[in-house]
């Protein structure tokens, strides 16, 4: 039989080094661009800020990271995350509760579909930034308007995937559950709802992209703290050596709720697969 | 006539038409079954076995007629009519034990479930034992064969203790080996308890293997309307037979007498070509019974006047 290739084609099948080498590979590039592009601004100009360093780069970080602020006593990354953190969880976990019992109910009882299913599409066609002044003009610029925000754009997409997931429930399913005794709220809430929880931490790993978007944006416009705040603050002093690294610790922080949910998925719904039932 | 059918039968179905817009799928089915038989279904493709299955289960509703369990008209799907499916009758993220024991957590409030547990779990490992899957009770139905699901989702149903089982190609997606032995499984639990079955199936020889009655459900016949194509006939059942219970074995398969009435059900009622008269359907089982309505059967109806509506 012919040897698989190891790379090309429709029938590669790198080895295992080989995969780690060129996952690694397109990260590598980026740094070394970055380097080279830096070494050669800093060149011309030795005091440049638009290329920082990464020398430049982990001084500033420490100034944030370890360091109390002089104003508040307080360790500006660590106040700037969790202050971040606490809006985007509050959204994101108000956003999935409502979500998926609307999506749910929708889903199941065809009464209630018919009177909310086209107000919800329609509502999560409005696009939630150009809502942001309504927001911040009835609810304050605190932390309300912030967690409205994100409770806006993200719930009529996890309601739209829920109601989509629980339509695909065989109409079997709901017809066995019955015979065996279930209620009609039993149907819903005791054999539906637990399949579609999976579905559900599949949609919110999807919907934090969106969510981290809208929180950035109305920290941008109007706060006294968090990431996107910081970002936006800075940017007035061409701080790249301070914004760079924030936006790292973003990403940091986004792939690792994406990474730790998945784990858990896989830990408490071993038995979920994507689109397979 | 109702009242007596129904205190006498366990099933009784009258006058039942269903149709999808403009095409019919079944027409005027009439039929009784006794508490404790084991009826099979089978017909060709398309006639309407399993839409006659969704009726008496109550996931369909009825174009018109009347369907009666203990005398009773059926309504939406319940307990007093078990389900197994071909597929989807287990719930993916349960357990094979908690698949079987969900019947009777569902009856009660969800904050009570916990501590009724232990008693539920010993009935539902009686019942595990006995489709010889108690070795499994802690693994997913997708870590199952094909034939160990349907054994978990007869249990399920079995365990609600239904009126009537109903069970819909059941064993359609099984390889031929696993097939018989089901079949054999299937009967051994029937002669034990004796609860009543009503089995749909398209193969000929699973229904006779399995039935102590048959019914033969076919779109392939003619009557008084004619032979053109412009008619739109629903299936009925064209032919019902008492099939007698032979020690339990595969070999019944290939008796004589059994290849004979295949033979002759295969013709009745798979044959596109070969279409028999309704006043000439073979109905001669001691329970059958039948109301024809004009232009359909007897010449004798046909005299009375077209707009006779029976249901009233």
């Amino acid at each position: 039989m012919r040897k698989k290739p190891a790379l090309w084609g429709l029938h590669a099948s790198p080895p295992g080094l080989l995969k780690y080498v060129l996952a690694a590979l397109p990260f590598l590039v980026v740094v070394l661009v970055y380097l080279i592009a830096s070494d050669l601004r800093h060149d011309v100009n030795h005091a440049d800020k638009l290329l920082p360093g990464f020398g430049q780069m982990l001084d500033s970080l420490k100034d944030l990271a370890l360091v109390p602020d002089q104003r508040t006593g307080k360790i500006l990354l660590l106040a700037d995350t969790l202050a971040s953190l606490k809006r985007l969880l509050i959204g994101v976990v108000l956003a999935s509760v409502f979500g998926l019992f609307l999506g749910v109910n929708m889903g199941l009882l065809p009464g209630f579909r018919a009177l909310q299913l086209s107000f919800v599409t329609f509502f999560s066609m409005i696009p939630p930034l150009a809502i942001l002044p309504i927001l911040f003009i009835s609810f304050g610029v605190g932390e309300l308007a912030k967690i409205v925000l994100i409770f806006i754009g993200v719930f009529p997409v996890i309601a739209r995937d829920i109601y989509l997931a629980s339509t695909q429930v065989p109409r079997e399913q709901v017809v066995k559950a019955l015979t065996l005794g279930a209620t009609q709220l039993g149907v819903i809430y005791r054999v539906v709802l637990p399949q579609i929880l999976p579905r559900l931490l599949d949609t919110v790993r999807l919907a934090l992209g969106p969510a981290w978007l809208f929180l950035i944006a109305s920290e941008a416009i109007a706060a006294t703290n968090g990431l996107g705040y910081r970002i936006f603050l800075v940017r007035r002093y061409l701080a790249m050596d301070i914004i760079l690294p924030y936006v790292l610790w973003i990403t940091f922080i986004g792939f690792s709720m994406d990474w730790l949910l998945r784990r858990y998925m896989r830990w408490r719904y071993p038995w979920y697969e994507r689109g397979g039932n | 006539m109702t009242d007596t059918l129904a205190s006498k039968y366990q099933l009784v179905i009258q006058d039942v038409h269903k149709s999808y817009g403009e095409k019919k799928v079944l027409e005027d089915i009439d039929l009784t079954v006794r508490s404790g038989e084991f009826c099979t279904v089978v017909g060709p493709s398309g006639c309407g076995k399993s839409t006659l299955l969704r009726l008496i289960l109550g996931q369909e509703d009825v174009s018109s007629g009347f369907i009666y369990i203990d005398g009773k008209p059926v309504g939406l799907p319940s307990t007093d009519r078990g389900i197994v499916y071909q597929r989807y009758s287990l719930f993916p993220h349960l357990s094979v034990l908690d698949n079987v024991i969900l019947g009777q957590t569902l009856r009660i409030a969800p904050w009570s479930a916990r501590s009724k547990r232990k008693a539920f779990v010993d009935e539902a490992m009686v019942y595990l034992e006995r489709m010889r899957l108690a070795e499994h009770s802690h693994k997913l139905p997708s870590e199952l064969s094909g034939g160990m699901q349907q054994r978990v989702a007869i249990a399920q149903a079995l365990i609600a203790k239904p009126k009537i089982l109903m069970m819909d190609e059941p064993f359609g997606a099984l390889d031929p080996e696993t097939r018989e032995e089901m079949q054999i499984f299937i009967l051994e639990l029937w002669d034990a308890s004796r609860f009543t079955v009503f089995f749909v199936t398209h193969d000929l020889e699973e229904a006779l293997f399995l039935g102590s009655r048959i019914f033969v459900l076919s779109q392939f016949y003619t009557d008084q309307r004619g032979n053109g194509q412009q008619i739109r006939r629903g299936a009925k059942i064209v032919a019902d037979h008492h099939l007698p219970k032979t020690p339990l074995s595969a070999e019944t398969k290939r008796a004589p007498h059994f290849l004979d009435l295949m033979e002759s059900i295969r013709r009745d009622g798979f044959n596109p070509a070969h279409l028999q008269h309704v006043d000439d359907f073979n109905l001669r089982h001691p329970d059958s019974f039948r109301t024809l309505s004009p232009g359909e059967g007897d010449s004798q109806s046909d005299r009375m006047p077209q707009l006779w509506d029976k249901s009233q």
